[in-house]
C-alpha cells in the first residue's frame, strides 16, 4: 500500500464533490424503514375510494349515494353537489385551465372522478363505492385530436361554451387549446424554398405513462381545534401543492403543512395536485379524522398524469453535402379532456423549441396546437424537462431522415452539423442560449469505443445474405437537453418563479443541517447535496444532515422534475455553503489576529497565507461562531440562498445502439448500448451511472413497449400492468456507460443535470436503430412502440418474415 | 360484512395472533394491523413484486394471498433479516452496490433474492435475472440489483468482497 498523502485522507474523510459516496437513504430503506405515504396511520385515520365514470363521456343524469351512505362503516360521500358551496368542485391546473375535482353533470374520460366514499376500513369504502348509483346518458366520444378538430366535433368542455380566448391567447375551434408559435416562419420559408433538398416525415409520440411503483395519493388531517391542516403526499413539489392547498381552501398558507415523505419513484407523474387530494382533504375537514387516498394502479394509468401524446411533422432543408439550413415543425398536442399540463406558464409547449439539438441550424419555427379530446388529462414530463423528450425524438429522427435521403452514414451528418465548440455560447434560432457544449469529441468517443466502422462493415455483410436470419440496425443519437427550469424571466408555476432553495446551519460542534424546497424521489438528495457543501464549506458529509419535502421547516423551492435539482437547488446549495465559509473566514481571521484576506480556504479549514502552520478547522470555527466571533458580527454560523438561475443548463449525450431482428418473428434484441453523458461536474459517479441505468431502462419501455391505447369509444386499453409494459430483469439490455465533462459556465458548480437525459437520448436512439435496420429497404420511420407484432407487420409488408 | 376469523402464525420468528376477514389480503394484514409496512403495494396484480414475503420457505406476492391461508405458518419479511445490528449480506450488497434508488421495490427485492439465494447459493447472472424477473423496479435498470445479489452470494459463501464503487474512484489529488 502506498503512502497515503494527508490531503487525500483530509479529502476521503470529506467525502466532497466527485466521490463516488455510499447512500444515506439506503440504511432506512434495505430495512424495510421508509415512510411512504401509504405507510403513515393515524390514530382515527378513514379511507377514501373514488367512484369513477366507465364512459368517456356522458351526462349524468342522477346520483344515488343513499345505498352507500346506510353501510355500516361509510362515514360520507362526497358528489359535485357537496362541494359546490366550497366552490370546490372545480379547481385551477397549472396549466392555467380548470379541471372538475368530482364530475358536474358530465363526465369527459373514462374513469373520471364522480364520487368520494370515506369508511372505516379500505374494504369497506370498496363495497360502499359499488353501491353508488349513477345514471348516464351517454354521448359520442372523440379520442383522435385530429377528428376532434374538425367542424361538428363532440363537444367536450361545455364550460368553456364562448370562450374564444384561453389561458394562451385564442382558441379557434370548441375543442381548441391553444396555438403557439415560435420562430421565424417568413424566413424559414424561404430557407425551404431554397434549399436543393428537403425532407419531411410525421411522426407519433404515443400517449405513455410515467407509472413510479408508488401510485399517487395522501393522507389529510385537518385539526379543528388548532385550523391546523397536514397532508402527507407524493408529490415532487411540495411547497408548490401548500400553495394551491391554500388558494382552494382560503386556509392561510401559515396553516398548511405538506409533507412529502418518501417518494416511490415520481418521473413526472407527482408534479401535478390531483382531484383525490382535494377530495381528501375536503373530507377531512368536514368530518374532523385523517383520511388516507391511494390510487390503484389502474386509476394511476388511467387518471393521474399522462406523457407526450404528440402528433409531429417535422421538415428539414439542406444542401447536398446534408448540411441543414432550416427546420420547420407543426404539432397537434393531444392534452385530453382538460389542459392540466406541467409547464412553465409562459410556455404551453414546455421547452419543446430545444428541437434544433445539437445542430447548428439558421432558420426554424416551431408550430404547436393543443387540443381537447375524451381522454384523461396530463402532459407531463416523463423523466424529462418539459416536452424536451419529444423535442429530442423530433430532431434525432429528422436527421436519420436526411441522412438516408442523400446516403450520408448517419454519424458523419451529425459531425457535419454540430454546432463547433468555438461557438459557445450559442444563440439558437429558437430563441435559446445553450451554456455549454462539446459534441465531435463525444461522438468520435462512442464511435471508437464500439468499433463504429466493424459495425458498418458487419451490417453490410449481414445485409448481402439471404439467408441471415436477422436484420441488423445501428442507432446514433446526439442530444442536447435543456434542463433547471429556470430563469423566473421565463419560468413560473402559478405565477411563482421558478428558483430553488437552501439553508444550512452549522451546529456549535462542526455538524449541520441543510434544508432544501426539493424532494429526492430516488435520486439521492440526502447523499449528493452534502457532498456539495463538503467540498464548498469543508464540513465532512457524514455529519451533515439534509432534510427535504416537510414545508413547515423547508425553505420555499418549486420541487425536483426536469432535472432541476441540481442545476437550480445544487447551486442554491454550493451559494448557501460559500455564505458559510466566507463567514467562517472572517471568523478564524479573528481568532488568528489576521486580517481576513490573508486566510486561504483549504479542505476543511482556513489557514494563513504564507504560513500553513497556522490554521483553524471549521470544526473550531463552529464553536468559536457561538462564543467568540469579531465585533459587530451575529452570532451563529447559518445560511440561506434562494437561487434564480441566469439560464438554464444544456447537458448532452452520445448515444449508441445495435439491434437484432428475427425476420420470422419481429423479436429485436438489443445486442449493445453504448451511453456516453455529459453533465458537467459530477458530484457523485456512482449514483450518476444509477441514473442512467434507470434512464435508459425506461427508454427502453417507452420504445419497444408502452403505450395508453383507447378504443373509438374512449375505452382505455392498457391500464393495468398485464397490458402496460414495464420492463423485468430478464428483457433490460445490458447498459454501457461512459462520460466526457464539459463544465456549464454559469453554475457555481458547473453541474448541468443528468437524471434524464438517457430517457431523453436513448428512445431516438432505440428507433433510429430499429429503422437504420430497414433502412436499405427505403424505410424512413416506424411508428412507437416497436413491439414484435408491429416489427413483425413491418417485415411481412415488405415481404421479409417467413 | 363476513364473520371475522382467527389466525395465528408466525411473522419473522415472533408468533401473532389476528382477527381478520376472510377476504383480507396478507399484504395488508402485515401493513396495517402488524405494522410491518416493508413490504409495499405497487400493483394489486401480482406483477411488480413490492409486496413479496416468504410464506414456509416459497416467495409468494402478498397482495394475492389471503391471511387465512397463513395459519400456522412462518411468514418472512423484510423486517426479519437485519439481526442483533448487523445487516444480512443482501442488505448489504443492495447499499454497496448501488442496488436501489427510491426503495419502494426494495424490500420485496431483498425478499425474492433471499430466496434465491437458498436455492442456488452460487447463481449466474442468467439465473439471477430469471429468478428476480417477478420483480419490478422502476429506477435502476437491474444492473445493479445484479451486481447486489452477486456481492451478497459471495459474502455468504465465504468470499472477500468488495463495492464497485470505491470511494474515491473518480477523485484526483
Amino acid at each position: 500500500m502506498n503512502e497515503i498523502s494527508p490531503d487525500l485522507s483530509r479529502l476521503e474523510r470529506l467525502e466532497g464533490i466527485g466521490c463516488a459516496r455510499k447512500r444515506r437513504e439506503d440504511p432506512r430503506f434495505i430495512q424495510g424503514r421508509g415512510t411512504y405515504v401509504d405507510d403513515i396511520h393515524l390514530p382515527g385515520m378513514l379511507f377514501g375510494v373514488m367512484v369513477r365514470s366507465p364512459y368517456a363521456h356522458a351526462r349524468i343524469k342522477s346520483i344515488d349515494t343513499s345505498r352507500a351512505k346506510a353501510m355500516p362503516g361509510v362515514q360520507a360521500v362526497l358528489t359535485a353537489e357537496d362541494l359546490k358551496p366550497l366552490k370546490l368542485h372545480w379547481m385551477p391546473t397549472l396549466a392555467g385551465d380548470v379541471q372538475a375535482v368530482l364530475a358536474d353533470g358530465k363526465v369527459v374520460f373514462q374513469n373520471q372522478e364522480v364520487a368520494f366514499v370515506v369508511a372505516d376500513d379500505r374494504y369497506v369504502a370498496a363495497d360502499a363505492a359499488e353501491l353508488v348509483e349513477v345514471e348516464y346518458e351517454e354521448l359520442p366520444a372523440v379520442v383522435d385530436p385530429f377528428k376532434a378538430m374538425q367542424p361538428g366535433a363532440p363537444v367536450i368542455r361545455e364550460d368553456l361554451a364562448g370562450k374564444d380566448v384561453g389561458a394562451h391567447g385564442a382558441r379557434r375551434h370548441h375543442n381548441h387549446i391553444f396555438n403557439w408559435q415560435i420562430g421565424d416562419r417568413d424566413r424559414t420559408d424561404r430557407a425551404f424554398d431554397a434549399a436543393p433538398v428537403t425532407v419531411k416525415q410525421e411522426m407519433l409520440y404515443p400517449r405513455v405513462h410515467p407509472c413510479p411503483l408508488e401510485t399517487c395519493g395522501c393522507v389529510a388531517s385537518y385539526d379543528a381545534v388548532r385550523g391546523d391542516l397536514t397532508v402527507w403526499i407524493t408529490s415532487q413539489a411540495p411547497h408548490v401543492v401548500r400553495t394551491v392547498v391554500g388558494l382552494l381552501s382560503s386556509i392561510p398558507e401559515s396553516k398548511i403543512r405538506i409533507v412529502s415523505p418518501d417518494i416511490g419513484g415520481g418521473f413526472g407523474n407527482k408534479v401535478g395536485v390531483y382531484p383525490g387530494y382535494v377530495t381528501a382533504i375536503v373530507a377531512s375537514i368536514v368530518l374532523g379524522r385523517p383520511v388516507k387516498w391511494i390510487e390503484s394502479r389502474n386509476e394511476n394509468l388511467t387518471t393521474t398524469a399522462f406523457a407526450r401524446d404528440y402528433w409531429m411533422t417535422g421538415e428539414l432543408a439542406a444542401d447536398t453535402d446534408g448540411r441543414i439550413k432550416a427546420l420547420r415543425v407543426n404539432v397537434i398536442a393531444d392534452h385530453g379532456a382538460f389542459d392540466a399540463c406541467a409547464d412553465p406558464t409562459k410556455w404551453p409547449a414546455g421547452m419543446f423549441h430545444v428541437c434544433t439539438g445539437s445542430y447548428d441550424i439558421p432558420n426554424a419555427h416551431v408550430s404547436v396546437d393543443g387540443v381537447y379530446t375524451n381522454k384523461f388529462p396530463g402532459g407531463v414530463s416523463y423523466r424529462c424537462s418539459f416536452r424536451v423528450t419529444e423535442a429530442v425524438y423530433l430532431i434525432e429522427r429528422m436527421i436519420d431522415v436526411l441522412a438516408q435521403k442523400l446516403g450520408i452514414d448517419k454519424a458523419e451528418i451529425r459531425l457535419r452539423n454540430f454546432i463547433p465548440e468555438e461557438k459557445f455560447p450559442y444563440h439558437s434560432a429558437l430563441g435559446l442560449d445553450y451554456d455549454s457544449g462539446n459534441y465531435a469529441p463525444a461522438l468520435r468517443k462512442v464511435l471508437k469505443a464500439v468499433d463504429y466502422d466493424g459495425l458498418r462493415a458487419e451490417q453490410a455483410a449481414k445485409r448481402a445474405d439471404p439467408n441471415c436470419p436477422t436484420l441488423m440496425g445501428i442507432g446514433i443519437t446526439t442530444f442536447t437537453e435543456i434542463v433547471g427550469a429556470g430563469p423566473s424571466k421565463s419560468c413560473d408555476i402559478l405565477g411563482i418563479g421558478m428558483f430553488d432553495s437552501c439553508e444550512i446551519r452549522v451546529h456549535p460542534d462542526g455538524s449541520a443541517i441543510a434544508r432544501m424546497g426539493t424532494i429526492s424521489q430516488g435520486q439521492g438528495h440526502q447523499t449528493t447535496y452534502a457532498q456539495i457543501i463538503a467540498t464548498e464549506a469543508g464540513i465532512p458529509a457524514s455529519l451533515i444532515n439534509v432534510e427535504e419535502g416537510d414545508t413547515s421547516t423547508a425553505p420555499y423551492g418549486l420541487g425536483t422534475y426536469g432535472s432541476r435539482s441540481t442545476p437550480v437547488a445544487g447551486a442554491a446549495v454550493a451559494r448557501a455553503s460559500h455564505k458559510i465559509r466566507e463567514k467562517a473566514r472572517k471568523i478564524a481571521a479573528h481568532l488568528l489576529e489576521v486580517s481576513p484576506d490573508d486566510m486561504e480556504f483549504d479542505l476543511d479549514q482556513f489557514r494563513v497565507k504564507g504560513d500553513p502552520s497556522r490554521a483553524k478547522s471549521m470544526k473550531e470555527i463552529a464553536w468559536a461562531a457561538y462564543n467568540n466571533v469579531p465585533e459587530g458580527m451575529e452570532m451563529g454560523l447559518e445560511a440561506v440562498d434562494y437561487y434564480d438561475p441566469p439560464n438554464f443548463t444544456f447537458p448532452f449525450g452520445s448515444y449508441l445502439a445495435v439491434v437484432d431482428i428475427q425476420k420470422d418473428t419481429g423479436e429485436i434484441k438489443v445486442r449493445r448500448f453504448y451511453a456516453l453523458d455529459d453533465c458537467g461536474t459530477r458530484i457523485n459517479p456512482m449514483i450518476i451511472e444509477g441514473q442512467i441505468h434507470g434512464g435508459l431502462t425506461e427508454g427502453f419501455a417507452v420504445a419497444f413497449g408502452q403505450e395508453l391505447p383507447y378504443d373509438e369509444q374512449g375505452n382505455v386499453l392498457g391500464g393495468t400492468l398485464m397490458d402496460y409494459f414495464l420492463p423485468t430483469s430478464m428483457e433490460t439490455p445490458h447498459w454501457e456507460t461512459d462520460f466526457t465533462v464539459t463544465p456549464s459556465p454559469h453554475h457555481p458548480i458547473g453541474a448541468k443535470g443528468v437524471a434524464e437525459s438517457p430517457h431523453v437520448g436513448s428512445i431516438p436512439c432505440f428507433s433510429n436503430a430499429v429503422v437504420d435496420a430497414f433502412a436499405h429497404l427505403g424505410v424512413t420511420h416506424t411508428g412507437m412502440p416497436h413491439n414484435a407484432y408491429r416489427t413483425w407487420q413491418q417485415l411481412r409488408d415488405l415481404n421479409i418474415a417467413g | 360484512m363476513a364473520k371475522k376469523t382467527a389466525v395465528s402464525f408466525r411473522l419473522n420468528q415472533t408468533p401473532v395472533d389476528v382477527l381478520v376477514e376472510p377476504r383480507e389480503l396478507l399484504i395488508h394484514t402485515l401493513r396495517e394491523k402488524l405494522a410491518t409496512t416493508g413490504p409495499h403495494i405497487g400493483c394489486e396484480t401480482s406483477h411488480c413484486g413490492a409486496c413479496t414475503v416468504d410464506l414456509d420457505g416459497i416467495s409468494v406476492k402478498a397482495c394475492t394471498v389471503l391471511t387465512v391461508q397463513c395459519e400456522d405458518l412462518d411468514v418472512l419479511t423484510i423486517e426479519g433479516f437485519a439481526k442483533g445490528g448487523q445487516l444480512h449480506a443482501l442488505q448489504e450488497g443492495f447499499m454497496q452496490e448501488h442496488g436501489l434508488q427510491c426503495g419502494f421495490c426494495t424490500p420485496g427485492m431483498i425478499t425474492r433474492a433471499y430466496r434465491l439465494l437458498q436455492e442456488i447459493p452460487d447463481p449466474t447472472e442468467e439465473d439471477i435475472r430469471y429468478w428476480m424477473s417477478g420483480n419490478l423496479c422502476r429506477c435502476t435498470g437491474y444492473q445493479n440489483i445484479v451486481k447486489a445479489i452477486q456481492y451478497a452470494a459471495a459474502k455468504l459463501r465465504g468470499e472477500a468482497v468488495a463495492t464497485s464503487h470505491p470511494l474515491m474512484e473518480e477523485v484526483t489529488v
